[in-house]
């Protein structure tokens, strides 16, 4: 099915079932434990080894030679491979990288050999005593050091976000010299770790030159793609499963060092081998969020419309590697006749720089929209009036193209209201409460829409059962559910008869999971193979198409009623494609985030208090799943902008607090009770189901909320993320 | 992790005895910390005893009125005990600020002590380290150091010890009971049980090889409003930057020990004196602090800890 | 190993450190002997009420005893080192990370893990609270959050204290902040905290 025209009335829009806030149907196997991981599959085939990763302690450099005879002795080893004896390997495209390092370390922890053991003890034990002769390398390591020699170029993440090297709408330079108020501030993110619970984990097994991976991926699509690329195999041959997976925020959307080290070392043992990433090694290992640093210009006439608007942000990554792309959403977000934005990108000797949730946007986000609030500030304005304000309701670049759906002003009124935001001392510092010191901030949260072509095959059992199969992934995002809930809607069935089976690379093609368009392109997918048997099933019927209704497991026409068990067994498969209405109007999703946090008035330590987001994006395919989603992006958010950093060791050239005690990600206790409202919204243009995505939108805006909370509070205003207690205390009167 | 030989003793005297017998064994009681740093390899014990079969987990009282805890007493039952809430709450609230609920119910009081320092470079077996490898160097000390010490640091090694318990069993005067191999026993003040790193950085505690501990005794108890103020990068389950254990009396001196300035729980009694003067108290506490740029920032903390500490206990 | 690294670390380290060692990359060796085979050794426990005997290589952690010779796959491995509580189960009814403990260690002990607590078709109160209150996302963390919700509410039903008591003498009682504050050792980062507090206030009350 082709979709390039808006969506006009079609079964979904019944919202008997999407819509509904239904518990997942992939629930109670979670919450029993049943639910298989990849590393955890002893039922799919038997004679399982252990392999252990070994990887590079130098970041970049040579290996001169290995000593493995002490590891190859030890007890239990069955083999072990190196870039000695893994045969030719190719690089995908898609990954910056070798997942194999050797003779030449591209960084840090890359993986350089794999042992295979009888037990997992011998494994890792044996790994260890594997000498490696390393000729090390110079490298660059310091992102502030490598700007000067950063280039600007033009990039998409690839999820949504996209920005060119620079662009200049009228004269901004002028424009921004001119106004009267203006702010002109720095503000760097730092580089973040996905840290996802499960780390990447593969169990490989051979069949002759037939490979059968069990993993944890989001993009089923691009693992084969990406395992036949790097192990020069055809993408017949591969078959890639995960129908769960412990987390991704991109992390997972690309193949990792586990499936290519899993692979050959089930060659060279001649067994099925197991491998998951130390939490460690995922820190090192994969890939991150890079570090930026943003320098926003925002300028405005006494009146608070901006006049001038400029966003410039440098990243690094390894050489042949993208930049952050956190200018993107500063092309889009408000209106104002003067514009730039500049993105540049430094080579940095790191682990690899990639997509994590909401790349670009995230920390983008959290410097445009402080900044705004600074420039608010400035003009003496409430921040929502600002925002309200400066709304464009057409691409400011291109003013021929309207937004499709765009109620950013709906989140800021409604969020304002709910959350209680004139009760708001403007004036920072005033608010105490006990020993803290209290205040409240908000933020507009803005994503672009994607939309990705998406397949799937339905079959109906003659006995009430209707089968979706899709490679879609489930991430925790609710995949399983909302595809249940569209086949129901689609077949006239209740949720408990539609059985779901994801993430096989045998299924049909689907979007995956990324950059926010899984919910909305995956069940419009679904939608087309399910249309597809609708007439299928009318056809054999000798029903009229145009009036057929599919409820409460019958199939009705012109007066005719007739179960839906009798037309037996039937399958459909079809792939929903797009034409370019994502051109002609800009799709994008809207929020508004607001924030209360408290500041100890002494230690500088901050607590969110309370939390709101109000969100308009497409039909909430259902409330409950989406709902999590954004609380989750909440979460997130606050990690990012009070704890999560990464820290390079620009000496040794790695990410040096590499686990979960030293890399702090929220804990129970700095999550206050989330709210979360979804305006009606309903967008024709995006697909069938009027949907579009709320996964990464919910992380976009919410830290800078935070910060600009904190700063309401303590009137400490920290543009060097994350905020901590250092950072405030510096900013804080002395003890009396 | 390499491998090991294993064995469960049934008496303390057991064994100190199979640690005599047995070259590179090591204790196992909570093992939340050694098997973490057994999986790195940074532990490599050759031989494990386990102790969690000697006994040694009642808490009696002292006839001097204080309490003997034992050393393989859980944190989570030396926090809940109803004597130690109640005459002892700047140890309870420490032990109960610590990890996370799930690592109190195994680690024990004498693992707690013993823990090993959280400093990244010791985590991390592919850069110097002294602690870890003597004479390789201090990674740490142009590197990441944020969370490092300030107090009583030397050119090999500014690690802190991570321990909040001991923090305020510092401020408590405990002291520590031993057997040793030999079967003969000691005991420590706590002052005395941690080392700073000096020339040797790799000896965490003044316990001798294969000496074991037993208990750990309070004296009784001391007057005065009792707290624990741990500030800390998120609300639960981290490391402190800063701690603070107070003993705050309504007149004259007080205690106060500190955690996450040094590789010890750092004390100046000197400095008890001034009690209710946060910048006096902090100043004489702090006094020869070495900090880098990145851990500068504990010295004001302390001040305005403390001065939150005494404003409470004032209130 | 050679002089250039040597080089190189010094430059590295320049201006740091004042006694930096002569040779390798400045980390630990990897040692140069081949160890000798572990030895199994027997332990016997019962888990989720039937016996079980295993004969095991003694640095087997109780979480691989139970993932990888038991397939009790439902706790999770997500750190390896206590640092996200995924691993979460009860011993002898108390909560512990059964990554950090030998499963030698645990003779004769009595081992509850998430499919100890229910089946999709016959959930405990928990797990049937975290699929009604949606208190998860991608599921691997679940079976520890649940483990140890269930180990938190005995906890403070027992009496034990909390970082965030009042008064220490005083009878805990089932809170946002108190279960909070004791549910903080495990990390969810698909960030389901909010849902998950809701889920355990709703079992506490039933």
């Amino acid at each position: 099915m082709r979709f390039d025209q808006p969506a006009g009335t079609n079964p979904i829009d019944r919202m008997k079932v999407v819509g509904q806030p239904i518990d997942r149907i992939d629930g109670p196997l979670k919450v029993c434990g049943v639910a298989p991981y990849a590393y955890e599959r002893h039922d799919v085939v038997p004679n399982q080894a252990y392999g252990f990763i070994l990887g590079s302690a130098i970041a970049k450099g040579r290996i001169r030679s290995f000593d493995l005879a002490d590891a190859k002795s030890a007890p239990g080893v069955i083999a072990i491979v190196t870039h000695e004896n893994a045969g030719k390997l190719g690089k995908p495209k898609a990954i910056t990288a070798n997942l194999m390092g050797g003779p030449e370390v591209e960084h840090f922890d890359q993986a350089i050999a794999i042992v295979v053991a009888e037990t997992f003890e011998q494994a890792r034990a044996a790994a260890k005593l594997i000498r490696v002769d390393y000729a090390r390398a110079q490298g660059q390591f310091d992102l502030r050091a490598a700007i000067p020699s950063a280039k600007p170029v033009s990039d998409s993440s690839g999820e949504g976000s996209a920005s060119p090297g620079r662009i200049e709408i009228g004269d901004f330079d002028a424009a921004f010299a001119r106004a009267p108020v203006k702010v002109d501030v720095e503000y760097t993110t730092p580089d973040e770790s996905h840290a996802m619970m499960e780390p990447q984990a593969t169990i490989a097994a051979w069949d002759g030159d037939e490979l059968t991976l069990w993993t944890s991926n989001q993009m089923i699509n691009w693992a084969v793609r990406d395992v036949s690329q790097a192990l020069l195999i055809p993408r017949e041959k591969v078959r890639v499963i995960s129908p769960y997976v412990g987390g991704g925020f991109g992390s997972k959307l690309w193949i990792r060092s586990d499936v290519v080290m899993a692979a050959l070392g089930a060659r060279a043992a001649k067994r099925p081998v197991k491998v998951a990433l130390t939490r460690q090694q995922v820190f090192n290992n994969t890939t991150h969020r890079p570090a930026t640093v943003q320098r926003l210009r925002i300028a405005a006439n006494k009146d608070g419309r901006i006049v001038a608007i400029g966003h410039e942000s440098t990243s690094g990554d390894l050489p042949g590697g993208g930049p952050e792309t956190a200018t993107s959403q500063t092309r889009l977000l408000y209106a104002g006749a003067n514009r730039m934005v500049e993105m540049k990108l430094a080579v940095l000797d790191l682990p690899e720089a990639n997509a994590m949730r909401a790349p670009g946007e995230a920390p983008g986000m959290m410097a445009l929209e402080a900044a705004v609030d600074e420039l608010a500030e400035e003009l003496g304005m409430d921040p929502v009036e600002f925002r309200v304000l400066n709304d464009t309701q057409v691409d400011p670049e291109h003013p021929e193209r309207r937004f499709s759906e765009r109620n950013l002003i709906g989140c800021l009124r409604q969020g304002a209201e709910r959350f209680g935001w004139a009760k708001r001392n403007p004036k920072p510092g005033q608010v105490r409460d006990g020993r803290w010191l209290v205040g409240m901030g908000v933020a507009a949260a803005f994503r672009n829409n994607l939309t990705m072509r998406s397949g799937a095959r339905v079959a109906v059992d003659g006995r009430g059962i209707v089968t979706i199969s899709t490679d879609m992934t489930d991430i925790g995002t609710g995949s399983y559910t909302v595809i249940a809930q569209t086949a129901a809607e689609m077949m006239g069935v209740p949720v408990s008869q539609v059985v779901v089976r994801l993430g096989d690379s045998t299924f049909p093609v689907s979007s995956g999971s990324g950059g926010q368009w899984g919910g909305n392109s995956a069940t419009a997918g679904v939608y087309a193979a399910c249309a597809k048997l609708r007439d299928q099933v009318a056809a054999k019927l000798g029903f009229n198409a145009t009036d057929v209704e599919f409820a409460d497991g019958q199939v009705r026409s012109g007066g005719r009623s007739v179960p839906l068990t009798d037309v037996g067994e039937m399958s459909a498969e079809d792939t929903l494609t797009y034409g370019d209405l994502g051109k002609k109007q800009q799709q994008s999703t809207f929020g508004a985030h607001f924030v209360e946090a408290g500041v100890d008035a002494l230690t500088g330590e901050i607590r969110v208090r309370r939390m709101l987001a109000v969100c308009a994006a497409g039909r909430i395919l259902n409330p409950k799943t989406a709902r999590s989603q954004v609380i989750g992006a909440m979460t997130m958010g606050v990690g990012a902008t009070l704890m999560e950093e990464a820290v390079v060791d620009t000496r040794f050239g790695c990410f040096i607090n590499h686990d979960l005690a030293e890399y702090h990600v929220p804990v129970h206790a700095d999550i206050p009770h989330q709210e979360v409202i979804f305006l009606d919204e309903a967008d024709p243009q995006s697909s069938p189901m009027k949907a579009k995505g709320v996964g990464e939108l919910g992380l976009c805006g919410v830290g800078a909320a935070v910060a600009n909370a904190v700063y309401n509070a303590c009137g400490v205003r920290v543009r060097e993320y994350p905020i901590t207690v250092e950072k405030i205390i510096a900013g804080l009167p002395r003890v009396a | 992790m390499k491998s090991f030989t294993y064995e469960r003793a049934a008496t303390p005297a057991e064994a100190a005895a199979a640690a005599a017998r047995t070259p590179g064994s090591r204790f196992i009681a909570g093992g939340t910390n050694l098997l973490d740093l057994m999986k790195l390899q940074i532990e490599t014990p050759a031989h494990l005893i386990d102790v969690n079969r000697v006994g040694l987990n009642r808490i009696e009282e002292t006839r001097e009125g204080g309490l003997r805890i034992g050393a393989l007493v859980r944190n989570t039952d030396l926090a809940s005990d109803k004597r130690v809430r109640r005459d002892y709450g700047v140890l309870s609230r420490a032990l109960l600020s610590g990890a996370s609920g799930q690592l109190r119910n195994k680690a024990t009081t004498a693992g707690n002590l013993l823990q090993r320092t959280r400093c990244p470079y010791f985590y991390d077996t592919t850069k110097p380290c002294n602690k870890r490898r003597p004479g390789s160097g201090c990674a740490a000390l142009g590197g990441f150091n944020r969370n490092l010490a300030i107090m009583g640091t030397s050119e090999q090694c500014i690690a802190t010890h991570p321990s909040d318990m001991a923090v305020a069993m510092r401020a408590l005067d405990a002291t520590v009971e031993t057997v040793r191999p030999d079967g003969s026993t000691r005991t420590f003040p706590i002052a005395e049980f941690h080392r700073l790193p000096g020339d040797t950085p790799h000896i965490d505690t003044n316990l001798a090889p294969g000496e074991l501990i037993t208990a750990v005794t309070l004296p009784k108890p001391v007057r005065g409003y009792q707290t624990y103020r741990k500030v800390r990068d998120r609300a639960s389950y981290a490391f402190a930057l800063i701690s603070v254990a107070a003993v705050i009396p309504k007149r004259g001196a007080g205690r106060l020990a500190f955690g996450g300035l040094a590789h010890k729980p750092w004390r100046v009694e000197a400095a008890e004196r001034r009690m209710g003067d946060a910048r006096e108290v902090a100043a004489t506490v702090l006094a020869g602090a070495r900090t880098t740029p990145q851990n500068a920032f504990k010295v004001p903390l302390v001040e305005r800890t403390l001065a939150q500490v005494f404003g409470e206990a004032k209130a | 190993m050679g002089g250039a690294l040597d080089v190189s670390r010094r430059g590295v380290i320049g201006g740091g450190a004042a006694a930096v060692a002569a040779a390798g990359i400045g980390g630990d060796e990897a040692e140069g002997q081949t160890p000798e085979p572990a030895v199994l050794m027997p332990v016997s426990m019962t888990v989720n009420g039937r016996p079980v005997s295993l004969r095991i290589d003694p640095r087997t952690s109780l979480l691989d005893a139970l993932r990888e010779h038991l397939k009790l796959t439902g706790s999770k491995k997500g750190c390896d080192h206590g640092q996200c509580g995924a691993c979460t189960v009860l011993v002898g009814g108390r909560r512990i990370n059964s990554c950090l403990s030998l499963a030698v260690m645990h003779e004769g002990d009595e081992v509850t893990t998430i499919e100890g607590l229910g089946t999709p078709e016959k959930l405990h109160p928990m797990q049937a609270a975290f699929v009604k209150h949606d208190a998860y996302q991608c599921g691997y963390c679940t079976p520890g959050q649940i483990c140890s919700a269930v180990g938190v509410l005995r906890e403070i039903a027992a009496g034990v204290p909390s970082h965030v008591a009042g008064d220490l003498d005083d009878r805990p009682r089932v809170s946002v902040d108190e279960m909070r504050e004791r549910m903080s050792g495990n990390i969810c980062r698909c960030g389901a905290y909010s849902n998950i507090i809701d889920a355990m206030t709703e079992v506490s009350r039933a």
